[in-house]
């Protein structure tokens, strides 16, 4: 095959892929039963939505043990499918405690390089400071270059105060001190932000287990929320980032960046399905508002438009 | 499921067996083999389509040669399209145009862009005797101007003093003639980090392109990203005219399929591979490499091309009897440690055996090079008959043994452990049909 006609091809394949899911699926399903074509154009959208390959089996099985009814096939196998999908977000376990039943309530922030953390706690602080309640946050990155002086930057733009030590720090002892200032203050909540670190190395996530450690010694039934921050242009590998944090500290949710572009984040179908964790908080932008609360119905709608 | 796609299509040519020729009918279930290994790498889906077409059109009614079994040949076809496809043989990056060179980093929020400059800067500068200057033109993400600061002065490299309340296009046209002035040969710019549909922040670079006419425009690329690279590559093409890809976190356990998806978009050379936090963490990028891990077979390629280049003629055809006799003893353990060394540093060499990537992370090599030494003194301390049948080794010998090398029975304890771990892994390789990998003679995957 030449070079160029398989680039042409996939051209046209992708100007495709840009039509409506409704649109596609009218064009395939015109008789009342689903029909292979169909399923195999549905498999597609929903693996192109990065829900993968498992995920996408086992939804299709959901799709294929109904028949469709009279009325209208098309429309029918969307519903179908964004029913399945929104019923599977839901079984999620509810909190252990309520949200800000203890004081401090203690949140901590982990994840790969790169997918939002800093960010997302700032947002959080601006959130919770509109809200009157009393924020603190805790540079627990002493690592990456300029990671204190930019949660001290969202620190100011929030109004918070920021606990941080020296870069190269130890990061268990700045949060030592972290819970140490927000008792003594009387703080509401307490944000902790660590450093990106990749799963796959094992003494960065043997670091992590030593600052929850500390924090559990200096606070008993902390930290009450370990949220895994995933970027939702993250493919598949992000089922094996969800693995290895939850395996190591006990994950209570996650929170999914950066779906302001064009990527679906699908993968947290397979997360929720095989883990468990259900989704906190979406990211849809770098600014404070933007970061809300998770919405099943919203991001399946979503996950079906183009 | 990784490590397993040679050992599937293993099985579903097993029926092949005697029959002379790949046919289109016994091709199909090899075909959802691979299919299934490459989505789950993240290569986009319309690009695994075609890409399964064109090696069905290779495979079909191709003869199995005799020295290969037809798993091994269909893998083979499938393997050097992924490597055509990949760009085939590495490129360096180009800098031949009049000084400055202005290169320019690109891509999504996170993606890598501020550490992989300092990277780039380095390479330049140690490697290549360039003299870069560095300029911060994130005016947007709080301390992104000082991230490149700390990271400057860490390589001890002039970093433009950005104002950031300048506009990045007029910060990136002062920074030039800075660069002019302090007679630096290289200007790389750090943009901010976009999205591909944010049609504002699009418009800016294309304004710094036409203001300081970059000679390289590089998209940093994260190599976990998913089925969405297709639309971010062709987003920032469509926009700038990209001349090359940088793959960061490669040093994690994504497979990196995106980078055929965004090469199959941007159809330009991917350069570097970035794979760590540190500022030496930049490799060049090798197609080779990288076909063989979206395909899940570890690094096995460039692991054979190392061992053919190091290991001497006698001592690989010991070692590959012992390996076809899975009889893989002390005395081989010593051969082997000898030859590691000769290859280069442990981690880089584990990190090349599929499955063996975790143990690398585990593993501080450093430690573990001094503890080669010790080793080595061990198995010298024994007899031959105890380095070819260890399981002789009661605790009276290992006390000899240990008294003999100026070591402890802890030491020794431990080796024995080591031992039997390397045991496990190098069963492993050979199960992965690398029967060849100590031959010279032609192997499938060359
Ligand atoms: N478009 C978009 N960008 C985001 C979102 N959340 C974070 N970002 C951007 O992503 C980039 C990385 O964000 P950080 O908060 O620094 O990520 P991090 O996880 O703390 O990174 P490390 O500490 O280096 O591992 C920044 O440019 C942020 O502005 C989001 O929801 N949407
Ligand atoms: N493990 C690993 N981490 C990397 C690599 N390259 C960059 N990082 C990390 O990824 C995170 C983001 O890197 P940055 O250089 O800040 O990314 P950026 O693209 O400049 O981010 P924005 O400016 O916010 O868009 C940091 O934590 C880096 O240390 C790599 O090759 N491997
Ligand atoms: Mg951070
Ligand atoms: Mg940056």
């Amino acid at each position: 095959m030449e070079g160029s006609s398989f680039f042409q091809r996939l051209k046209q394949g992708l100007t495709k892929s840009r039509e409506s899911w409704v649109q596609k699926i009218a064009a395939v399903v015109q008789n009342r039963r689903w029909d292979e074509t169909s399923i195999a154009d549905m498999e597609e959208s929903l693996i192109a939505a990065d829900v993968g390959v498992k995920a996408t089996q086992e939804l299709l099985e959901t799709l294929r043990k109904r028949s469709p009814g009279a009325s209208d096939p098309a429309e029918e196998m969307s519903r179908t499918l964004q029913a399945a999908l929104v019923d599977m977000l839901r079984r999620s376990p509810g909190p252990k405690i309520a949200p800000l039943s203890a004081r401090p309530w203690v949140v901590i922030f982990l994840g790969v390089n790169g997918v939002g953390k800093t960010t997302t706690i700032g947002k959080l602080a601006a959130q919770y400071r509109s809200s009157g309640k009393k924020v603190l946050l805790v540079a627990a990155d002493t690592f990456r270059a300029a990671a204190i002086e930019q949660l001290d930057a969202w620190g100011q733009r929030a109004g918070v105060d920021v606990i941080k030590h020296r870069a190269g720090a130890d990061p268990s002892a700045v949060v030592y001190d972290g819970i140490q200032a927000a008792k003594s203050r009387g703080v509401d909540v307490l944000l902790i932000d660590t450093a990106g670190r990749l799963h796959t190395k094992v003494h960065l996530i043997e670091e992590l287990k030593k600052i929850r450690r500390v924090i559990s010694r200096e606070q008993p039934d902390a930290p009450h929320e370990t949220l895994l921050v995933l970027d939702a242009t993250t493919g598949q590998n992000g089922l094996q980032q969800a693995r290895v944090f939850k395996e190591a500290t006990d994950i209570t949710g996650i929170v999914l960046t950066k779906l302001d572009g064009t990527a679906k984040g699908g993968v947290i179908i397979g997360i929720q399905t095989e883990l468990g964790l259900p989704v906190k908080y979406i990211g849809i932008g770098e600014e404070v508002e933007d970061l809300q609360p998770f919405d099943p119905t919203r991001f399946v709608q979503a996950l079906f438009e183009n | 499921m990784f490590e397993s796609l040679t050992e599937k299509l293993e099985l579903t040519f097993k029926r092949l067996r005697g029959q002379g020729k790949i046919t289109e009918t016994n091709i199909d279930d090899a075909i959802r083999d691979v299919r299934l290994a490459l989505l789950e790498a993240d290569v986009h889906i319309k690009v695994v389509k075609n890409f399964l077409d064109s090696v069905k059109a290779k495979a079909t009614g191709q003869e199995v040669l005799q020295s290969l079994t037809p798993d091994q040949q269909f893998l083979k076809i499938v393997r050097d399209e992924l490597v055509e496809l990949l760009g085939g043989e590495h490129q360096d990056l180009d800098l031949k145009t009049a000084p400055p060179v202005v290169i320019m980093l690109v891509g999504l929020q996170g993606s890598g862009k501020t550490t992989t400059l300092a990277k780039l800067a380095r390479h330049l500068n140690k490697d290549k005797k360039r003299s870069p200057y560095l300029v911060p033109a994130d005016v947007y993400r709080p301390a992104a101007i000082e991230q490149l600061k700390i990271l400057g002065r860490e390589l001890d490299l002039p970093v433009h003093d950005s104002d950031p309340e300048a506009s990045p296009v007029a910060l990136c046209r002062q920074a030039l003639s800075a660069a002019q002035n302090r007679l630096c040969d290289v200007l790389l710019i750090d943009t901010a980090g976009r999205l591909h549909i944010d049609e504002e922040l699009m418009q800016e670079l294309t304004a710094i392109k036409d203001a300081v006419r970059p000679h390289q425009i590089l998209f940093v690329a994260d190599a976990m990203t998913g089925q969405d690279a297709v639309n971010q590559a062709s987003g920032f093409d469509g926009k700038l005219g990209l001349t090359g890809i940088i793959l960061t976190k490669l040093d994690g356990d994504a497979r990196g399929g995106a980078a055929l998806s965004i090469r199959e978009m941007v159809g330009k050379p991917i350069l570097f591979s970035g794979v760590g936090e540190k500022l030496d963490a930049l490799e060049p990028f090798y197609p080779d490499r990288l076909a063989s891990r979206i395909l899940g077979m570890g690094d096995v390629l460039s692991l054979i091309d190392k061992v053919q280049q190091n290991v001497e003629e006698k001592e690989a055809a010991k070692l590959q009897k012992a390996f076809l006799k899975q009889q893989f003893t002390l005395e081989e353990f010593q051969l082997q440690l000898k030859q590691i060394k000769r290859m280069g540093s442990l981690g880089s060499l584990l990190e090349m055996v599929p499955g063996a990537k975790k143990l690398a992370a585990q593993v501080d090599t450093e430690k573990a090079e001094s503890e080669l030494k010790r080793v080595d003194a061990i198995i010298n301390s024994m007899t031959l008959g105890e380095r070819r049948n260890p399981a002789i080794l009661n605790g009276s010998r290992r006390r000899r043994i240990a008294q003999g090398s100026g070591t402890t029975v802890t030491d020794v304890n431990r080796l024995m452990k080591q031992f039997m771990e390397m045991k496990k892994m190098m069963q492993r390789v050979s199960k992965l049909g690398v029967k060849s990998l100590f031959n010279r003679m032609p192997h499938p995957y060359s």
